[in-house]
């Protein structure tokens, strides 16, 4: 850079000149506004505002000019190279989001392609389906209670009124454990939950027990070896039919929806006295005993066989008999208790036809469920 | 039971207007379930009609069969009123008889259209039928030959047959065993619409004398009334009168001989079993006794049967003729040559009658009725009505003498009739219908209960034909079921103030969600297991997994014993799925599994709870039934696609499943190197919580693979829930966890291969104290670089500081430190 010349006239440095310094501008403002991508601006840039740019050059000469022409000089320069710091600042702005916008597009991808490296897992519609009836009692306040699969038979058996020779042990056949004089089986019934039940709490009880229970069934499309109930116990004073029927509509209307609800038909069971079956509204026909065929031809229901009603289950009044042996005061408590099959319950609501679908262990059935019912 | 409507009418008067199915509807609403209403002849349509054969020519045909070749006079029936030419291959008729034809144009059950027809050489016109081509019953011996008084040729068969009749078949409940009998069906019937009932057993029955047979009851706790009646000079070719032959079919029993056919007739009137001798077979008087050790006896179906001495036997001097009230002996059976029969009518003890049942594996009509027990006033009803049928139908003489012995033959020894009182409101209380004391008293007289009330107590007198009433509640439900089940209000009970799910169960919801999210699939399984699924899993002789539980009574013999392992039954379940066709399946499985304790459980009375001792002795008798989680890995774990090739399952998917679930419930698990079947013995972990184990995970033993049918390599978990959870605390520390800038550094050891990581890692935690934040391996190599023998393990390690940024020499201290120790304690050194 030269030092201040006081001989030097500031109009005849060409550089400075205005038409000179605005040429310069006009030229960078054009080559800017030319530049159709990032690249081309970077070269823009390092044409007209890089440090051998013509502005650039001339914003060196203004300070070997005399004092006095300085400030003219340099507040041309200076703007012109405001204008087009700010024409590319603009421009870049523009560039950038063009390329932004081009890069996105470029990266589309077909976002249907399969995304399951993973495949998905699903809980069984036997366990959704406990929980799903278990909720249904919790939110009413009931309790869930559990017992053993294997157990002592006086549990299973003699505690609920079904004494040794009892014509309802015929009634349910019984897987034994060896030795038989140790009195142990494979629970025939979630029905000794609630003797454990009894026994182990304090009236007032409210629970409600799903679970495992086994018969010496052959396997075939109705009957397995194995199979899952639902049992309910209430103990209360004052408990009497008309609240076990209460209870069973809202269960009923719960599982199967609005309108769904209970009927009662006399029936026996040795651990509840009077006994009754439970029908269930059917939930195909809804009761109307006729279904549209789908040509709008009203054909009889299969489902319930034109009864419109299915049975569901059984239940009654806790025989005070089971009371005593549990050591609740027939006297002072009432109970009901029921039990319905759970397998048949989800048949019911999900269409399966087959019972052994829901024990051969196939993938597809329980995936088909997703983790809940 | 089958009840065919018109014998329930005979004894209840019935308004005429009455549909079958208002009838069954309210029956089944008083506890007599309908089952099914089956009209006899149903699907029979067009011209069946009487005929008669004229000719009959029988010709032999290649085959080997006969025909016959028939003409039959059908009258008018066939337009022209010649005799029709019918083809006809049964042979049990004569020319004469009169026979039951469908004519062409008619229909026979299952939509069988009949028409003229080309057969054997000759134009078949028509079909002379058989009881089964109806659909009247299962046999087939020949075809149907009515009763020479049947009406003449041409008239519509219908009649004849008693086609039209509705039998109602109903599901009788064990306590009802009154409606296993017309009687008690048509009571229940009157009761059920209030119109009038005629009991059949209301009759006069000659007094009991001692000329009658003699027999005595040696056990009056098995049999307390034994009455005994003779008929003589009977004549055994009678034929069964029709309708008791038809009534029989009706209800589904086969007709026999007049006198076994009468026997059944009256137990289905009645209801009490009876049974016949032939007086002539019999040796000296009659003994009611328990059997003998030792005793046999051949039963009525010609089985020889080992007595038991709890057995009871009626017996003549020979020895045991018959297991009482069960089943009758052969050896004086009544047969075609019997004139003389002696009919027994005796109460039997129901338990007694239910174990020789159960003992023998014999269930009869007899055994059925009597277990369940029946009215102890019928034996000299029942029997004078059997007396009274024969002398009617097959001539013969009633004799004078007649035998009742027993403590119920009179009054006074006889046990007086159960009363039961209760409060006159319990009804109203139990039921929850507002019932006034009128209606209550008139539900249980309409059952035929003397009541009586007295200060709001009621007193019920219960009618002998229901022994199942015992208790205040068996009133109650009598009440609810006159009243009407239907009638009875829907009330929810109060609101129960329960906890909502326990601790233990919700963890089990989260637990099976967890593993559903990771991909696994749950299925269900029987539990039952064989020795030949231990071999499969290559557990040693002596392997404690081999002693299970022991069924006595197994579906399958193979497998007697019950799981004390979810694995044999998971394997199978994936074999199965990947020949289904899946390339890859990661199963799981939650259920207990049973181990022996070896005691026996006591079986306490039932009029009292069993103390505290007792219950804590009955529940250490039940085998110990952890809940396992049994999980498989096997072919695929990830797909195969765009993003790259699939991956197979590994030894180290197993054991992340239980790390995951450690983490999902705040549990640290720890892992170690084990060897135990069916896993790979070298890899193989035991997975522990503070260092109680609690299971397994790894890669199946390749034996273990191939015996299942599994994919190579593929791998297993199996663990003991319960203690997992059982470790979950109760409520997690929240954390505590710096902001300050991380200082992250790596560091690659050399150790010997049989070093761990696990050692390693816990090394050097150990050297870089509280600034280490974490340690993680993130690389492993072995080969020429680092030598025989050697693997070399890099690590990242992050520190920080819980109050300030950390300088560059506290970080390469700290890390100093940690290499020092993993030398120290793992020969490690740093590369």
């Amino acid at each position: 850079m030269s030092g201040p010349n006081t001989d030097y006239d500031p109009v005849e440095v060409t550089p400075l000149k205005a038409e000179e310094v605005e040429a310069a501008r006009d030229a960078a403002l054009k080559a800017i506004d030319a530049a159709t991508s990032l690249e081309e601006l970077k070269q823009t840039r390092l044409d007209h505002a890089g440090d051998r740019s013509p502005l650039a050059l001339a914003n060196r000469e203004i300070g070997a000019l005399p004092p006095a022409a300085r400030k003219d000089a340099g507040q041309r320069v200076g703007k012109a190279r405001g204008a087009v710091n700010q024409a590319l600042a603009a421009r870049q702005k523009v560039l950038e989001a063009e390329h932004e916008a081009r890069m996105l597009v470029e990266e589309t991808v077909d976002v249907t392609l399969p995304t399951d490296r993973v495949p998905a897992g699903g809980r069984h519609p036997l366990t959704t389906g406990a929980e799903y009836i278990a909720d249904i009692f919790v939110a009413m306040g009931w309790e869930v209670a559990e017992g053993p699969l294997i157990e002592a038979e006086w549990l299973n058996f003699d505690a609920l009124n079904l004494g040794p020779d009892h014509p309802a042990r015929t009634m349910q056949d019984t897987f034994w454990t060896e030795p038989a004089e140790n009195h142990v089986v494979l629970r025939t019934h979630t029905s000794p939950v609630q003797a454990r039940t009894m026994l182990t709490r304090e009236a007032p009880i409210y629970v409600v027990c799903p679970g495992r229970v086994f018969r010496t069934d052959e396997y075939d499309a109705t009957h397995s070896p194995m199979f899952h109930q639902v049992e309910g116990l209430a103990i209360d004073e004052g408990i009497s039919m008309a609240n076990l029927k209460g209870t069973l509509d809202h269960f009923a209307t719960q599982m199967f929806g609005e309108g769904i609800v209970t009927r009662f038909r006399p029936s026996y069971f040795p651990f509840t006295e009077p006994s009754a079956e439970v029908d269930l509204t059917c939930f195909v026909c809804r009761g109307a005993q006729v279904v549209d065929a789908g040509d709008g031809q009203m054909i009889t229901c299969r489902t319930c066989k034109g009864e419109g009603w299915i049975e569901w289950g059984g239940c009654g009044i806790v025989n005070p008999r089971v009371l005593v042996a549990c050591g609740v005061d027939p006297e002072k408590y009432s109970g009901f208790a029921f039990g319905m099959g759970i397998d048949r319950t989800l048949m019911f609501r999900t269409g399966l036809s087959d019972l052994r679908t829901l024990f051969e262990g196939d993938v597809r059935l329980t995936t088909a469920f997703g983790s809940e019912l | 039971m089958k009840a065919p409507l018109s014998w329930i009418k005979e004894y209840v008067d019935l308004p005429a207007e009455l549909g079958i199915e208002e009838i069954t509807d309210r029956l089944t609403a008083l506890g007599l379930k309908l089952e099914a209403i089956e009209t006899s002849g149903a699907g029979i349509e067009g011209p069946l009609v009487v005929g008669q054969v004229l000719t009959q020519e029988p010709e032999p045909q290649k085959n080997g069969k006969v025909i016959n070749w028939c003409t039959v006079d059908v009258g008018d029936a066939n337009g022209t009123g010649e005799p029709q030419g019918i083809v006809c291959g049964a042979h049990n008729f004569k020319p004469g008889d009169k026979v039951v034809v469908i004519l062409p144009g008619g229909v026979l059950p299952g939509n069988f259209q009949i028409s003229a027809r080309k057969t054997y050489g000759h134009m078949s016109a028509g079909m002379i039928c058989s009881a089964r081509e109806l659909g009247l019953g299962e046999e087939a011996d020949g075809i149907i030959v009515l009763p020479a008084d049947a009406p003449a040729p041409g008239t519509d068969a219908r009649e004849a047959l008693g086609l039209g009749e509705e039998v109602i078949e109903f599901e009788i409940n064990p306590d009802r065993a009154y409606a296993l009998s017309m009687r008690g069906i048509a009571r229940d019937a009157a009761l059920g619409f209030d119109v009038p009932f005629h009991d059949p057993a209301q009759r006069d029955v000659p007094l009991a004398n001692a000329e009658g047979y003699p027999v005595r009851i040696d056990d009056e706790a098995g049999c307390d009334y034994f009455v005994a009646r003779t008929v003589t000079g009977f004549d055994p070719t009678a034929p069964t009168p029709e309708f008791i032959k038809k009534r029989l079919e009706q209800v589904g029993v086969r007709s026999i001989s007049l006198g076994v056919d009468v026997t059944n007739y009256v137990m289905f009137e009645l209801g009490h079993p009876i049974h016949a001798y032939d007086k002539a077979k019999l040796a000296g008087p009659i003994v009611v006794r328990r059997a003998h050790e030792g005793e046999k006896l051949t039963t009525l179906d010609d089985t020889v049967r080992e007595l038991d001495p709890e057995d009871l036997v009626v017996c003549d001097d020979t020895g045991p003729i018959g297991m009482g009230g069960v089943m009758g002996g052969a050896s004086t059976e009544i047969s075609k040559t019997t004139t003389d029969v002696l009919i027994e009518v005796a109460h039997w003890d129901p338990r007694s009658m239910f174990r020789t049942g159960r003992r023998h594996k014999l269930t009869s009509e007899a055994g059925k009725r009597n277990e369940r027990g029946v009215d102890p006033l019928l034996p000299p009803i029942a029997a004078d009505r059997v007396v009274e049928l024969l002398v009617e139908h097959g001539g013969g003489v009633a004799e004078p003498g007649v035998t009742e012995v027993g403590p119920g033959a009179s009054l006074e020894t006889r046990k007086p009739p159960t009363t039961i009182t209760i409060p006159i409101s319990l009804p109203t209380r139990i039921i929850g219908i507002e019932l006034d004391d009128e209606t209550v008293v008139k539900s249980l007289e309409l059952i035929g209960a003397r009541v009586k009330v007295e200060d709001g107590t009621l007193t019920a007198t219960v009618p002998t034909y229901r022994p199942d009433l015992n208790d205040p509640y068996d009133l109650v439900e009598e009440v609810a079921r006159i009243v009407g089940y239907d009638k009875v209000p829907s009330v929810l009970p109060r609101r129960a103030t329960g906890g909502g799910l326990t601790r233990a169960q919700q963890l089990r919801r989260r637990i099976g969600r967890a593993l559903a999210g990771a991909g696994l699939v749950e299925v269900v399984d029987f539990p039952f297991v064989g020795e030949a699924d231990f071999d499969r899993l290559g557990l040693s002789a002596d392997d404690v997994l081999r002693r299970t539980v022991k069924l006595a009574n197994p579906l399958n013999s193979e497998e007697p014993g019950y799981a004390t392992t979810l694995l044999p039954g998971l394997l199978k379940v994936a074999a199965r799925n990947i020949s289904r066709g899946q390339d890859g399946v990661s199963l799981f499985e939650t259920a207990t599994v049973a181990f022996p304790v070896d005691q026996a459980a006591p079986i306490y009375g039932v009029d009292r709870r069993p103390s505290a001792e007792e219950m804590e002795k009955l529940l250490a008798a039940i085998p110990r039934q952890p809940l396992h989680l049994a999980v498989v890995l096997a072919g695929e774990r990830t797909r195969g696609g765009w993003w790259g090739a699939a991956e197979t399952a590994s030894w180290s998917d197993a054991i992340d499943v239980v790390r995951r679930l450690g983490a999902e419930l705040g549990v640290p698990v720890e892992v170690a190197s084990a060897s135990r079947a069916p896993w790979h013995p070298g890899r193989c972990a035991v997975v522990s919580i503070d260092g109680v184990e609690f299971g397994h995970a790894g890669e199946l033993h390749p034996n273990v693979c191939k015996a299942f049918g599994l994919p190579a390599r593929s791998a297993a978990v199996e663990i003991d829930l319960d203690h997992l959870i059982s470790k979950v605390p109760a409520t997690a520390a929240g954390p505590v966890f710096s902001t300050m800038p991380v200082a992250k550094e790596d560091v690659a050891l050399t150790v010997s291969v049989d070093v761990t990581v696990a050692a390693v890692e816990a090394a050097l935690r150990e050297g870089a104290g509280e600034l280490l934040e974490t340690v993680r391996l993130f690389d492993v190599y072995e080969g020429d670089q680092v030598g025989e023998g050697k693997k070399s393990l890099a690590f990242a390690l992050r520190f920080r500081a819980p109050d300030r940024t950390l300088k560059a020499e506290e970080t390469a201290a700290a890390r100093e430190a940690a290499v020092a120790k993993a030398a120290e304690l793992t020969g490690a050194v740093q590369r």
